[in-house]
Protein backbone atom coordinates (compact mmCIF):
# COMPACT_ATOMS: atom_id res chain seq x y z
CA UNK A 1 0.00 0.00 0.00
CA UNK A 2 1.41 3.32 -1.04
CA UNK A 3 1.60 6.23 1.30
CA UNK A 4 -0.78 9.06 0.62
CA UNK A 5 0.91 12.29 -0.44
CA UNK A 6 -0.01 15.03 2.01
CA UNK A 7 1.43 17.85 4.06
CA UNK A 8 2.13 15.26 6.77
CA UNK A 9 4.04 12.87 4.50
CA UNK A 10 6.04 15.84 3.23
CA UNK A 11 6.82 16.83 6.82
CA UNK A 12 7.71 13.24 7.80
CA UNK A 13 10.03 12.76 4.85
CA UNK A 14 11.76 16.06 5.55
CA UNK A 15 13.29 14.39 8.63
CA UNK A 16 15.08 11.88 6.42
CA UNK A 17 16.16 14.56 3.92
CA UNK A 18 13.59 13.28 1.39
CA UNK A 19 15.74 10.24 0.72
CA UNK A 20 13.20 7.61 1.74
CA UNK A 21 10.23 8.40 -0.47
CA UNK A 22 8.62 5.23 -1.73
CA UNK A 23 8.88 4.58 -5.49
CA UNK A 24 5.74 5.85 -7.23
CA UNK A 25 5.46 2.64 -9.25
CA UNK A 26 7.22 -0.71 -9.36
CA UNK A 27 9.32 -1.91 -12.26
CA UNK A 28 8.11 -5.51 -12.68
CA UNK A 29 9.02 -8.18 -15.20
CA UNK A 30 6.02 -9.39 -17.21
CA UNK A 31 3.95 -12.32 -15.91
CA UNK A 32 3.09 -15.21 -18.25
CA UNK A 33 -0.51 -14.17 -18.67
CA UNK A 34 -2.78 -11.17 -18.11
CA UNK A 35 -6.50 -10.57 -18.33
CA UNK A 36 -5.80 -7.59 -20.58
CA UNK A 37 -2.73 -5.78 -21.88
CA UNK A 38 -2.52 -2.14 -22.90
CA UNK A 39 0.10 -1.33 -25.55
CA UNK A 40 1.48 2.15 -24.94
CA UNK A 41 2.42 3.77 -21.63
CA UNK A 42 1.43 7.31 -22.43
CA UNK A 43 -1.30 9.27 -20.68
CA UNK A 44 -4.15 7.58 -22.56
CA UNK A 45 -2.77 4.06 -22.03
CA UNK A 46 -2.06 4.55 -18.34
CA UNK A 47 -5.48 6.16 -17.83
CA UNK A 48 -7.09 3.17 -19.58
CA UNK A 49 -5.31 0.77 -17.21
CA UNK A 50 -6.24 2.93 -14.22
CA UNK A 51 -9.96 2.93 -15.07
CA UNK A 52 -9.96 -0.78 -16.00
CA UNK A 53 -8.68 -1.53 -12.50
CA UNK A 54 -10.75 1.08 -10.71
CA UNK A 55 -14.14 0.92 -12.40
CA UNK A 56 -14.16 -2.53 -13.99
CA UNK A 57 -12.28 -4.45 -11.31
CA UNK A 58 -9.73 -5.87 -13.75
CA UNK A 59 -6.59 -6.06 -11.62
CA UNK A 60 -4.53 -8.64 -13.49
CA UNK A 61 -3.57 -6.30 -16.31
CA UNK A 62 -0.39 -4.76 -17.70
CA UNK A 63 0.75 -1.74 -19.64
CA UNK A 64 3.66 -2.40 -21.99
CA UNK A 65 5.74 0.55 -23.15
CA UNK A 66 8.66 0.38 -25.57
CA UNK A 67 10.46 3.35 -23.99
CA UNK A 68 9.66 5.00 -20.71
CA UNK A 69 6.19 6.07 -19.58
CA UNK A 70 5.11 9.50 -20.77
CA UNK A 71 8.14 9.71 -23.08
CA UNK A 72 6.11 9.91 -26.28
CA UNK A 73 3.45 12.45 -27.16
CA UNK A 74 2.39 12.80 -23.51
CA UNK A 75 5.69 14.57 -22.86
CA UNK A 76 5.72 16.39 -26.20
CA UNK A 77 2.43 18.26 -26.41
CA UNK A 78 1.60 21.85 -25.49
CA UNK A 79 -0.63 20.77 -22.55
CA UNK A 80 -3.77 22.57 -23.72
CA UNK A 81 -7.12 21.35 -22.39
CA UNK A 82 -10.50 22.50 -23.76
CA UNK A 83 -13.78 21.02 -24.94
CA UNK A 84 -15.20 23.61 -27.36
CA UNK A 85 -15.78 21.21 -30.25
CA UNK A 86 -18.55 21.66 -32.81
CA UNK A 87 -20.46 18.38 -33.12
CA UNK A 88 -22.57 16.77 -30.38
CA UNK A 89 -20.48 13.58 -30.39
CA UNK A 90 -17.22 15.50 -29.90
CA UNK A 91 -18.72 17.85 -27.33
CA UNK A 92 -19.81 14.84 -25.30
CA UNK A 93 -16.41 13.20 -25.56
CA UNK A 94 -14.20 16.19 -24.78
CA UNK A 95 -16.42 17.68 -22.08
CA UNK A 96 -16.55 14.28 -20.37
CA UNK A 97 -12.75 14.53 -20.20
CA UNK A 98 -12.80 18.13 -18.99
CA UNK A 99 -15.17 17.22 -16.14
CA UNK A 100 -12.75 14.50 -15.01
CA UNK A 101 -9.79 16.93 -15.28
CA UNK A 102 -11.55 19.24 -12.80
CA UNK A 103 -11.24 16.72 -9.97
CA UNK A 104 -8.26 14.70 -11.16
CA UNK A 105 -5.55 15.98 -8.78
CA UNK A 106 -7.74 15.01 -5.81
CA UNK A 107 -8.73 11.68 -7.32
CA UNK A 108 -5.16 10.66 -8.09
CA UNK A 109 -3.69 12.25 -4.94
CA UNK A 110 -1.15 13.73 -7.34
CA UNK A 111 -0.83 17.38 -8.24
CA UNK A 112 -1.30 17.54 -12.01
CA UNK A 113 -1.21 21.35 -11.83
CA UNK A 114 -4.51 21.72 -13.68
CA UNK A 115 -5.01 25.41 -14.31
CA UNK A 116 -8.29 26.72 -15.74
CA UNK A 117 -6.76 29.83 -17.21
CA UNK A 118 -9.10 29.90 -20.22
CA UNK A 119 -8.49 29.24 -23.89
CA UNK A 120 -9.15 31.92 -26.47
CA UNK A 121 -9.54 31.10 -30.18
CA UNK A 122 -9.05 34.03 -32.55
CA UNK A 123 -10.92 34.94 -35.74
CA UNK A 124 -8.99 36.66 -38.54
CA UNK A 125 -11.46 36.79 -41.41
CA UNK A 126 -15.20 36.85 -41.98
CA UNK A 127 -15.44 33.09 -42.35
CA UNK A 128 -13.58 32.60 -39.05
CA UNK A 129 -16.07 34.96 -37.38
CA UNK A 130 -19.04 32.99 -38.72
CA UNK A 131 -17.48 29.62 -37.85
CA UNK A 132 -16.53 30.65 -34.32
CA UNK A 133 -19.97 32.19 -33.65
CA UNK A 134 -21.61 29.01 -34.88
CA UNK A 135 -19.30 26.93 -32.69
CA UNK A 136 -20.07 29.13 -29.66
CA UNK A 137 -23.80 28.54 -30.13
CA UNK A 138 -23.27 24.80 -30.66
CA UNK A 139 -21.14 24.62 -27.51
CA UNK A 140 -23.75 26.38 -25.40
CA UNK A 141 -26.51 24.10 -26.66
CA UNK A 142 -24.34 21.22 -25.46
CA UNK A 143 -23.83 22.78 -22.03
CA UNK A 144 -20.23 23.81 -22.69
CA UNK A 145 -19.25 27.27 -21.53
CA UNK A 146 -18.33 29.51 -24.44
CA UNK A 147 -18.55 33.20 -25.18
CA UNK A 148 -17.87 35.18 -28.33
CA UNK A 149 -15.59 38.19 -27.85
CA UNK A 150 -15.28 41.37 -29.91
CA UNK A 151 -11.83 42.66 -30.88
CA UNK A 152 -11.91 45.04 -27.88
CA UNK A 153 -12.85 42.21 -25.52
CA UNK A 154 -10.01 40.07 -26.92
CA UNK A 155 -7.60 42.92 -26.22
CA UNK A 156 -8.99 43.34 -22.72
CA UNK A 157 -8.63 39.63 -21.94
CA UNK A 158 -5.10 39.40 -23.32
CA UNK A 159 -3.60 42.92 -23.53
CA UNK A 160 -0.37 41.95 -25.32
CA UNK A 161 -2.19 40.93 -28.51
CA UNK A 162 -1.72 43.27 -31.42
CA UNK A 163 -5.29 44.17 -32.41
CA UNK A 164 -4.28 46.77 -34.98
CA UNK A 165 -6.48 46.42 -38.05
CA UNK A 166 -3.46 47.15 -40.27
CA UNK A 167 -1.74 43.79 -39.85
CA UNK A 168 -1.94 41.10 -42.54
CA UNK A 169 -4.46 39.00 -40.58
CA UNK A 170 -6.20 41.40 -38.16
CA UNK A 171 -8.00 40.08 -35.08
CA UNK A 172 -11.73 40.40 -35.79
CA UNK A 173 -12.90 38.64 -32.64
CA UNK A 174 -12.57 35.39 -30.80
CA UNK A 175 -14.13 32.82 -28.53
CA UNK A 176 -13.32 32.12 -24.92
CA UNK A 177 -13.81 28.96 -22.91
CA UNK A 178 -13.05 29.88 -19.31
CA UNK A 179 -13.11 26.31 -17.97
CA UNK A 180 -10.35 25.39 -20.39
CA UNK A 181 -6.67 25.66 -19.56
CA UNK A 182 -3.51 23.61 -19.12
CA UNK A 183 -2.08 20.84 -16.93
CA UNK A 184 1.40 19.48 -16.24
CA UNK A 185 1.64 16.75 -18.88
CA UNK A 186 4.32 14.59 -17.21
CA UNK A 187 2.42 14.65 -13.93
CA UNK A 188 -0.65 13.25 -15.69
CA UNK A 189 1.31 10.18 -16.83
CA UNK A 190 3.03 9.81 -13.44
CA UNK A 191 -0.20 10.29 -11.50
CA UNK A 192 -2.08 7.67 -13.52
CA UNK A 193 0.91 5.29 -13.37
CA UNK A 194 1.08 5.61 -9.59
CA UNK A 195 -2.68 5.16 -9.28
CA UNK A 196 -2.75 2.12 -11.57
CA UNK A 197 0.30 0.54 -9.90
CA UNK A 198 -1.36 0.95 -6.51
CA UNK A 199 -4.28 -1.17 -7.71
CA UNK A 200 -1.96 -3.92 -8.94
CA UNK A 201 -1.43 -2.99 -12.60
CA UNK A 202 2.01 -4.02 -13.94
CA UNK A 203 3.70 -1.15 -15.76
CA UNK A 204 6.38 -2.72 -17.92
CA UNK A 205 8.80 -0.27 -19.50
CA UNK A 206 11.46 -0.97 -22.16
CA UNK A 207 9.21 -3.66 -23.56
CA UNK A 208 8.53 -3.30 -27.28
CA UNK A 209 5.75 -5.22 -28.98
CA UNK A 210 7.07 -7.25 -31.91
CA UNK A 211 3.98 -9.17 -32.94
CA UNK A 212 0.37 -9.99 -32.13
CA UNK A 213 -0.45 -13.68 -31.97
CA UNK A 214 -3.84 -14.58 -33.37
CA UNK A 215 -5.91 -17.72 -33.32
CA UNK A 216 -8.32 -17.25 -36.19
CA UNK A 217 -10.42 -14.23 -35.33
CA UNK A 218 -9.23 -13.83 -31.74
CA UNK A 219 -6.04 -12.58 -30.14
CA UNK A 220 -3.93 -14.96 -28.05
CA UNK A 221 -1.06 -12.81 -26.89
CA UNK A 222 1.84 -10.52 -27.60
CA UNK A 223 5.36 -11.16 -28.80
CA UNK A 224 7.55 -8.62 -27.04
CA UNK A 225 11.23 -7.93 -26.46
CA UNK A 226 10.65 -9.42 -22.99
CA UNK A 227 9.14 -12.62 -24.39
CA UNK A 228 5.67 -13.90 -25.16
CA UNK A 229 2.80 -12.70 -22.95
CA UNK A 230 -0.54 -14.46 -23.11
CA UNK A 231 -3.78 -12.44 -23.05
CA UNK A 232 -7.29 -12.45 -24.50
CA UNK A 233 -7.71 -8.67 -24.64
CA UNK A 234 -5.34 -6.14 -26.13
CA UNK A 235 -5.95 -2.40 -26.06
CA UNK A 236 -3.69 -0.50 -28.45
CA UNK A 237 -2.96 3.11 -27.47
CA UNK A 238 0.18 3.65 -29.53
CA UNK A 239 -0.51 7.13 -31.00
CA UNK A 240 1.76 7.70 -34.02
CA UNK A 241 2.70 4.02 -34.13
CA UNK A 242 -0.90 2.71 -34.20
CA UNK A 243 -0.60 1.68 -37.86
CA UNK A 244 2.61 -0.22 -37.08
CA UNK A 245 0.78 -2.29 -34.44
CA UNK A 246 -2.27 -2.66 -36.72
CA UNK A 247 -0.06 -4.06 -39.48
CA UNK A 248 1.17 -6.72 -37.04
CA UNK A 249 -2.41 -7.89 -36.67
CA UNK A 250 -3.09 -7.67 -40.41
CA UNK A 251 -5.32 -4.60 -40.10
CA UNK A 252 -5.26 -1.32 -41.98
CA UNK A 253 -6.33 1.91 -40.30
CA UNK A 254 -7.43 5.22 -41.83
CA UNK A 255 -4.41 6.98 -40.33
CA UNK A 256 -1.41 8.97 -41.48
CA UNK A 257 1.46 9.63 -39.05
CA UNK A 258 3.06 13.04 -39.31
CA UNK A 259 5.47 15.14 -37.26
CA UNK A 260 3.90 17.90 -35.15
CA UNK A 261 6.27 20.42 -33.65
CA UNK A 262 6.37 22.60 -30.58
CA UNK A 263 8.96 24.90 -29.07
CA UNK A 264 9.65 26.80 -25.87
CA UNK A 265 11.40 30.08 -25.24
CA UNK A 266 13.76 31.11 -22.50
CA UNK A 267 11.87 31.65 -19.22
CA UNK A 268 10.56 35.15 -18.53
CA UNK A 269 8.29 36.77 -15.93
CA UNK A 270 4.53 36.23 -16.27
CA UNK A 271 3.32 37.95 -19.42
CA UNK A 272 0.45 35.84 -20.76
CA UNK A 273 -1.97 34.29 -18.27
CA UNK A 274 -4.16 32.38 -20.70
CA UNK A 275 -3.90 30.20 -23.80
CA UNK A 276 -4.40 31.89 -27.16
CA UNK A 277 -4.89 29.86 -30.31
CA UNK A 278 -5.29 30.96 -33.87
CA UNK A 279 -6.34 28.51 -36.53
CA UNK A 280 -6.03 30.87 -39.48
CA UNK A 281 -2.48 32.15 -38.95
CA UNK A 282 -1.70 28.95 -37.18
CA UNK A 283 0.04 29.65 -33.93
CA UNK A 284 -0.83 29.01 -30.34
CA UNK A 285 0.89 30.19 -27.23
CA UNK A 286 0.72 29.92 -23.46
CA UNK A 287 3.22 30.36 -20.66
CA UNK A 288 4.43 27.52 -18.47
CA UNK A 289 4.80 27.81 -14.72
CA UNK A 290 8.56 27.99 -15.27
CA UNK A 291 7.98 31.09 -17.39
CA UNK A 292 8.74 29.66 -20.81
CA UNK A 293 6.47 30.56 -23.69
CA UNK A 294 5.05 27.28 -24.99
CA UNK A 295 4.41 27.61 -28.70
CA UNK A 296 2.73 25.08 -30.91
CA UNK A 297 3.42 24.75 -34.61
CA UNK A 298 1.70 22.71 -37.28
CA UNK A 299 2.18 19.31 -38.86
CA UNK A 300 4.29 18.57 -41.88
CA UNK A 301 2.27 17.30 -44.81
CA UNK A 302 4.34 14.15 -45.35
CA UNK A 303 4.31 10.87 -43.43
CA UNK A 304 7.29 10.54 -41.13
CA UNK A 305 8.21 8.81 -37.89
CA UNK A 306 11.32 10.89 -37.23
CA UNK A 307 10.06 13.14 -34.39
CA UNK A 308 11.75 16.08 -36.13
CA UNK A 309 9.69 18.09 -38.60
CA UNK A 310 10.65 20.85 -41.02
CA UNK A 311 12.27 24.15 -40.26
CA UNK A 312 9.85 26.16 -42.37
CA UNK A 313 6.92 25.05 -40.19
CA UNK A 314 8.62 26.62 -37.16
CA UNK A 315 9.48 29.70 -39.18
CA UNK A 316 5.87 30.16 -40.30
CA UNK A 317 4.58 29.76 -36.76
CA UNK A 318 7.03 32.27 -35.34
CA UNK A 319 6.13 34.80 -38.04
CA UNK A 320 2.49 34.53 -36.98
CA UNK A 321 3.42 34.77 -33.29
CA UNK A 322 5.45 37.93 -33.93
CA UNK A 323 2.68 39.61 -35.87
CA UNK A 324 0.19 38.90 -33.09
CA UNK A 325 2.62 39.62 -30.23
CA UNK A 326 5.27 42.15 -31.31
CA UNK A 327 6.42 42.22 -27.66
CA UNK A 328 8.03 38.78 -28.19
CA UNK A 329 10.32 39.98 -30.99
CA UNK A 330 13.50 39.66 -28.92
CA UNK A 331 12.62 36.38 -27.19
CA UNK A 332 15.03 33.54 -27.80
CA UNK A 333 13.79 30.03 -28.33
CA UNK A 334 15.45 27.38 -26.22
CA UNK A 335 14.17 24.04 -27.42
CA UNK A 336 12.21 22.62 -30.35
CA UNK A 337 10.94 19.08 -30.77
CA UNK A 338 8.50 16.95 -32.74
CA UNK A 339 6.03 14.24 -31.91
CA UNK A 340 4.44 11.78 -34.30
CA UNK A 341 0.69 12.28 -34.46
CA UNK A 342 -1.77 9.83 -36.02
CA UNK A 343 -4.25 11.82 -38.06
CA UNK A 344 -7.69 10.59 -39.09
CA UNK A 345 -9.34 11.87 -42.29
CA UNK A 346 -12.09 13.56 -40.22
CA UNK A 347 -9.78 14.90 -37.47
CA UNK A 348 -11.65 12.86 -34.85
CA UNK A 349 -10.32 9.93 -32.83
CA UNK A 350 -11.08 6.21 -33.00
CA UNK A 351 -12.02 4.42 -29.75
CA UNK A 352 -13.26 1.18 -31.10
CA UNK A 353 -13.50 -2.58 -31.34
CA UNK A 354 -12.04 -4.15 -34.47
CA UNK A 355 -12.88 -7.10 -36.70
CA UNK A 356 -10.51 -9.19 -34.53
CA UNK A 357 -12.03 -10.37 -31.25
CA UNK A 358 -10.18 -9.00 -28.22
CA UNK A 359 -8.31 -6.32 -30.16
CA UNK A 360 -9.27 -2.73 -29.43
CA UNK A 361 -7.85 0.51 -30.79
CA UNK A 362 -7.70 3.96 -29.23
CA UNK A 363 -5.99 6.12 -31.83
CA UNK A 364 -6.38 8.90 -34.36
CA UNK A 365 -6.18 11.68 -31.76
CA UNK A 366 -3.99 13.54 -34.20
CA UNK A 367 -2.88 16.94 -33.02
CA UNK A 368 -5.10 17.22 -29.96
CA UNK A 369 -5.14 14.12 -27.78
CA UNK A 370 -3.73 15.44 -24.53
CA UNK A 371 -6.92 17.31 -23.58
CA UNK A 372 -8.92 14.09 -23.77
CA UNK A 373 -6.57 11.89 -21.70
CA UNK A 374 -8.85 11.10 -18.71
CA UNK A 375 -12.03 10.77 -20.78
CA UNK A 376 -10.31 8.68 -23.42
CA UNK A 377 -8.94 6.30 -20.78
CA UNK A 378 -12.32 6.04 -19.07
CA UNK A 379 -14.26 5.32 -22.26
CA UNK A 380 -11.64 2.96 -23.70
CA UNK A 381 -11.61 1.00 -20.43
CA UNK A 382 -15.39 0.72 -20.68
CA UNK A 383 -15.12 -0.48 -24.29
CA UNK A 384 -12.51 -3.14 -23.42
CA UNK A 385 -14.24 -4.36 -20.25
CA UNK A 386 -17.72 -4.65 -21.77
CA UNK A 387 -16.67 -5.46 -25.33
CA UNK A 388 -18.93 -2.65 -26.48
CA UNK A 389 -18.57 1.12 -26.60
CA UNK A 390 -19.93 3.57 -24.03
CA UNK A 391 -22.57 5.86 -25.54
CA UNK A 392 -20.05 8.74 -25.46
CA UNK A 393 -17.61 6.95 -27.78
CA UNK A 394 -20.13 5.02 -29.90
CA UNK A 395 -19.74 7.54 -32.76
CA UNK A 396 -15.97 7.15 -32.73
CA UNK A 397 -15.93 3.63 -34.14
CA UNK A 398 -13.86 2.31 -37.02
CA UNK A 399 -16.98 1.53 -39.00
CA UNK A 400 -17.70 5.22 -39.58
CA UNK A 401 -15.23 5.17 -42.48
CA UNK A 402 -17.40 2.53 -44.15
CA UNK A 403 -20.81 3.99 -43.28
CA UNK A 404 -19.72 7.55 -44.05
CA UNK A 405 -20.99 8.82 -40.69
CA UNK A 406 -17.86 10.91 -40.09
CA UNK A 407 -17.34 13.42 -37.26
CA UNK A 408 -15.70 16.28 -39.14
CA UNK A 409 -13.84 18.39 -36.59
CA UNK A 410 -11.27 20.08 -38.82
CA UNK A 411 -12.65 23.47 -37.76
CA UNK A 412 -12.28 22.81 -34.04
CA UNK A 413 -9.03 20.86 -34.27
CA UNK A 414 -7.12 24.16 -34.16
CA UNK A 415 -4.10 22.74 -35.97
CA UNK A 416 -4.68 22.92 -39.69
CA UNK A 417 -4.02 19.65 -41.45
CA UNK B 1 13.64 18.76 -43.63
CA UNK B 2 15.44 17.18 -46.56
CA UNK B 3 16.26 17.63 -50.24
CA UNK B 4 14.22 16.07 -53.04
CA UNK B 5 15.64 15.34 -56.47
CA UNK B 6 12.79 16.38 -58.78
CA UNK B 7 13.06 14.29 -61.97
CA UNK B 8 12.41 17.45 -64.01
CA UNK B 9 14.21 20.24 -62.08
CA UNK B 10 16.92 18.54 -60.04
CA UNK B 11 17.63 18.77 -56.34
CA UNK B 12 15.50 21.26 -54.39
CA UNK B 13 14.47 21.91 -50.80
CA UNK B 14 11.56 19.81 -49.54
CA UNK B 15 9.63 23.01 -48.72
CA UNK B 16 9.09 23.50 -52.49
CA UNK B 17 7.13 20.24 -52.66
CA UNK B 18 3.72 19.04 -51.57
CA UNK B 19 3.33 15.49 -50.30
CA UNK B 20 0.56 13.52 -51.98
CA UNK B 21 0.48 10.47 -49.73
CA UNK B 22 0.71 6.79 -50.57
CA UNK B 23 1.42 5.98 -54.23
CA UNK B 24 -0.05 3.32 -56.51
CA UNK B 25 -3.57 3.46 -55.08
CA UNK B 26 -5.58 2.70 -58.19
CA UNK B 27 -8.84 4.51 -58.78
CA UNK B 28 -11.68 1.96 -59.08
CA UNK B 29 -12.53 1.18 -62.68
CA UNK B 30 -16.24 0.64 -61.96
CA UNK B 31 -17.09 3.06 -59.12
CA UNK B 32 -20.80 2.27 -59.29
CA UNK B 33 -20.18 -1.39 -58.50
CA UNK B 34 -18.08 -0.79 -55.38
CA UNK B 35 -19.34 -1.90 -51.97
CA UNK B 36 -19.09 0.45 -48.97
CA UNK B 37 -16.15 -1.60 -47.66
CA UNK B 38 -14.28 -1.22 -50.94
CA UNK B 39 -14.94 2.53 -50.97
CA UNK B 40 -13.61 2.83 -47.42
CA UNK B 41 -10.51 0.89 -48.44
CA UNK B 42 -9.91 3.14 -51.46
CA UNK B 43 -10.70 6.47 -49.79
CA UNK B 44 -9.46 6.12 -46.25
CA UNK B 45 -7.39 3.04 -45.39
CA UNK B 46 -3.65 3.60 -45.63
CA UNK B 47 -0.58 1.47 -45.03
CA UNK B 48 1.12 4.36 -43.19
CA UNK B 49 4.38 2.42 -43.16
CA UNK B 50 7.26 3.00 -40.79
CA UNK B 51 10.11 2.15 -43.13
CA UNK B 52 10.26 1.98 -46.93
CA UNK B 53 7.21 3.67 -48.39
CA UNK B 54 6.14 4.44 -51.97
CA UNK B 55 4.62 7.90 -52.19
CA UNK B 56 3.53 10.64 -54.58
CA UNK B 57 4.94 14.16 -54.45
CA UNK B 58 4.20 17.36 -56.40
CA UNK B 59 6.77 20.05 -57.13
CA UNK B 60 4.20 22.68 -56.13
CA UNK B 61 6.56 25.68 -56.10
CA UNK B 62 8.52 24.58 -59.18
CA UNK B 63 7.51 22.68 -62.29
CA UNK B 64 4.22 21.61 -60.65
CA UNK B 65 4.62 18.09 -61.97
CA UNK B 66 3.72 14.95 -60.03
CA UNK B 67 6.20 12.10 -59.53
CA UNK B 68 6.92 9.18 -57.21
CA UNK B 69 9.42 8.76 -54.40
CA UNK B 70 10.55 5.74 -52.45
CA UNK B 71 11.41 7.01 -48.98
CA UNK B 72 12.27 5.53 -45.60
CA UNK B 73 9.79 7.20 -43.25
CA UNK B 74 11.79 6.17 -40.18
CA UNK B 75 14.68 8.49 -41.10
CA UNK B 76 13.36 10.52 -44.09
CA UNK B 77 16.05 9.07 -46.36
CA UNK B 78 15.00 9.06 -50.03
CA UNK B 79 15.92 5.83 -51.81
CA UNK B 80 14.91 6.73 -55.33
CA UNK B 81 12.71 9.00 -57.45
CA UNK B 82 10.77 7.96 -60.54
CA UNK B 83 8.24 9.53 -62.88
CA UNK B 84 4.49 9.05 -62.91
CA UNK B 85 3.40 6.09 -65.00
CA UNK B 86 6.73 4.29 -64.57
CA UNK B 87 6.66 1.07 -62.62
CA UNK B 88 8.59 1.34 -59.35
CA UNK B 89 12.28 0.39 -59.67
CA UNK B 90 13.57 -2.57 -57.67
CA UNK B 91 15.57 -1.53 -54.63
Amino acid sequence: MKNKYSIFSLFKNAFSHHENWEKAWKDPEPKKEYEAIIIGGGGHGLATAYYLAKKHNMKNIAVVEKGWIGGGNTGRNTTIIRSNYLWDASAGLYDHALKIWEGLSQELNYNIMFSQRGVMNLAHNLQDVRDLKRRTHANRLNGIDAVYLSTEEVKKFCPIINTSQDIRYPVLGGTLQRRAGTARHDAVAWGYARGADKMGVDIIQNCEVKGIKRNGDSVEGLETTKGFIKTKKIGVVAAGHSSVIANMAGLKLPLESKPLQALVSEPVKPIIDTVVMSNAVHAYVSQSDKGELVIGAGTDDYISYTQKGSHEIVEGTLKAILELYPIFSRMRMLRQWGGIVDICPDASPIISKTSIRGLYFNCGWGTGGFKATPGSGDLFAHTIANDEPHKLNASFNLNRFVSGDLVDEHGAAAVAH
Amino acid sequence: MFLINCPYCGERDQSEFKAGGEAHIIRPKQPTELSDDEWAEYLFMRKNIKGIQFERWNHAHGCRKWFNIIRDTSNDEIKTVYKMGESPPKL
